[in-house]
């Protein structure tokens, strides 16, 4: 069942669950951020409404910096911005940015301790029709790989809306990865959020599987969880919004619990979430693991659902794995 | 500011101590770059103990003008200039590059927090100089008082963000943002025109809407003049093209590309050998008196 305690959207396995794409959340998140704190700016590599970086355009010109196409100088001149004392928020596709200025934002914000914050739109394959050039699908290897970034990953608007808030006061720099599509609601305004602690969606009496998602895709964990119910096989679902820092005490518990783990990310494979998860419980306590992403493959052309569902991301895919998982 | 004829011996002394001072770092340190800080040791005198709003006791001080060295790679004249300055004591120039020291290979703020900036990978500095004079812009608007800095080489150029920061800066009309070139003509390879050819250099920047000044990097006058001019330009960033002499100072050591990377003990062996490099280049320096000829004059 849903965990009561955080307080999430009861409605969200109707069959008309409310919808908003994850950027929407950004938009609203950093509108309210500029209004409660002058220094935060907001940057953009001519992605302005694509990333809704526009809310906050709109009502703050003054404090919004068009920088046109080009992403490494973006990174480095919210550097600068930082310097000054400002809380800059960059914005583009996510495969331009982290993509493009991997190295800017290596050196002049995380090396340079600065606290930046930069938001890729369009993650994933769930992009859709523009094809895999603009898939983001390594960009959280990229990110976590450095140190000081903090990497965010929300799974709804709502949860994307408060990660923003909350990436203004970590002082730190951040990467927020956001989505393109609609995708379902699952938390609600009273749902608790902080960084770097892992929540437990879905909880059962006797869990034999712990299923660990970031992004969007954890909607497809907790469809799969229900569908596992009804054939008697207990589960728990973890929504690690925070790939880091790893809320490692979380992790250990739930692989404590379940002594299976299984993660879901639209992300490559190699180097993402489900990486960082194996990091961590290889160390503490090694059980098996099966990982749910793309596996060492670039995207292409379709609707979202066609996409997830040719790179083996959606519910039957995760079902598939925690199956194959039991008899480990 | 005008320079007063006992300020100008002042400087050209205090220039060629930066000078002395960098290359016994470079001979203890066994690696490092050689030419581009002989050849800036003039402009960053001029910046440090002229030009520049800033305290050495009081690194943070929030008032400062902000000077960004973009090519990190030329760290001794920066070091050397802060010792001088009284940032940190001069005898710790001779831990540079090594373990522990606060004077890293390349220039890294957690190590030496009263650095603007971390640099290396070139080109990036451009960039952060330009946030910088846009948060002043966000909050003073353009007649914002404090100047940024930003010390670019000619090579970086070759890379494609410092067109990308400079187009913003035009734009912006960033007239608290004074850009620097070393034009010393030499890269790691070769000569610039070589390598990549630069030309006409000045042209790109005025289609960037900047305001250009071109000067001798070795004129201890005309680099302050310039300093001063950039002040004036109303609705416009303004870059000093500095003409310098890789290697300035060290006559066995002008002009050669091959001094770009290599400290004195390994550098070019066909003017001196290798184990009489530091001893020459240091002679040179010590007998010119403060008395660095500009190429003009």
């Amino acid at each position: 069942m849903l965990n009561p305690e955080l307080k999430l959207n009861t409605k969200l396995f109707d069959k008309n669950v409310e919808q908003l794409p994850i950027r929407q959340g950004f938009g609203e998140g950093l509108l309210e951020a500029g209004e409660k704190n002058l220094n935060v700016v907001g940057l953009c590599a001519d992605l302005t409404e694509s990333t809704k970086m526009n809310l906050f355009a709109d009502k703050f010109p003054n404090r919004f910096i068009q920088i046109g196409v080009a992403e490494q100088n973006l990174a480095s001149v919210a550097s600068g911005l930082a310097a000054m004392g400002k809380i800059p928020f960059i914005s583009s596709y996510a495969m331009f940015s982290p993509g493009r200025n991997w190295e800017q934002i290596r050196t002049t914000i995380c090396y340079n301790n600065r606290p930046v914050k930069i938001v890729g739109s369009h993650a994933g394959v769930s992009v859709g029709p523009d094809g895999g050039t603009h898939q983001a699908i390594e960009d959280i290897a990229i990110t976590r790989v450095i140190p000081r970034m903090v990497v965010i990953s929300p799974c709804d608007a709502i949860e994307a809306k408060k990660a923003t808030l909350a990436s203004v006061e970590t002082g730190t720099p951040v990467y927020l990865r956001l989505a393109r599509e609609k995708t379902p609601i699952m938390t609600t305004e009273k749902t608790p959020f902080k960084i770097g602690e892992a929540q437990i969606f879905w909880q059962s009496e006797n869990p034999k599987v712990g299923i660990v998602a970031t992004g969007a895709l954890l909607y497809k964990a907790l469809e799969a969880a229900k569908e596992l119910e009804k054939s008697g096989i207990e589960s728990l679902v973890m929504n690690l919004a925070t790939i880091k820092p790893l809320d490692e005490k979380a992790l250990i518990s739930l692989a404590k619990t379940t002594e299976r783990i299984v993660t879901v990310e639209e992300h490559q494979i190699r180097g993402g979430m489900g990486s960082a998860v194996s990091e961590c419980l290889a160390k503490n306590f090694p059980v098996p693991i099966e990982f749910i992403g793309v596996d060492d493959q670039f995207g292409q052309s379709g609707t979202p659902d066609e996409l997830i569902e040719h790179y083996n991301m959606g519910t039957k895919d995760i079902l598939k794995a925690v199956n194959k998982i039991l008899k480990r | 500011m005008e320079i007063t004829d006992e300020k100008l011996v002042e400087l050209k002394e205090k220039a060629n101590n930066i000078r002395i001072s960098l290359i016994e770092a470079l001979i203890v340190a066994g690696s490092g770059h050689t030419a581009g800080p002989l050849d800036m040791a003039d402009i960053f005198t001029v910046l440090f103990f002229h030009t520049l709003k800033h305290n050495p006791k009081k690194p943070d001080w929030p008032e400062r003008d902000r000077v960004v060295l973009s090519n990190g790679h030329i760290c001794p004249v920066l070091y050397s200039t802060m010792a001088h300055a009284g940032y940190f004591p001069i005898a710790e120039l001779k831990t540079l590059r090594k373990f522990g020291s606060r004077l890293q290979g390349h220039p890294h703020r957690d190590f030496l927090p009263s650095l603007e900036t971390s640099s290396g990978p070139l080109a990036s500095g451009l960039s952060q100089a330009v946030g910088m004079a846009l948060s002043d812009k966000i909050d003073h608007g353009l007649t914002s008082d404090r100047r940024i800095y930003a010390l670019l080489s000619d090579g970086e150029l070759e890379s494609g963000q410092t067109w990308e920061a400079a187009m913003l800066a035009g734009k912006e009309k960033l007239q608290n943002l004074t850009a620097v070139i070393d034009r010393n003509n030499i890269q790691i390879d070769g000569y610039t025109e070589t390598v990549m050819p630069l030309e006409s250099l000045s042209n790109k920047w005025l289609a960037w809407n900047w305001h250009v000044i071109e000067i001798d990097g070795h004129n201890i006058e005309e680099i302050a003049d310039a300093f001063e001019k950039a002040r004036a330009v109303f609705g416009k960033p303004t870059v000093i093209i500095a003409h310098t002499i890789a290697g300035k100072g060290v006559p066995e050591f002008e002009r050669d590309y091959r001094w770009h990377g290599n400290p004195p003990g390994k550098g070019p062996t066909d003017k001196v050998p290798a184990d009489k490099q530091g001893e020459v280049a240091l002679g040179e320096l010590r007998t010119l008196g403060g008395k660095i000829r500009s190429e003009h004059q």
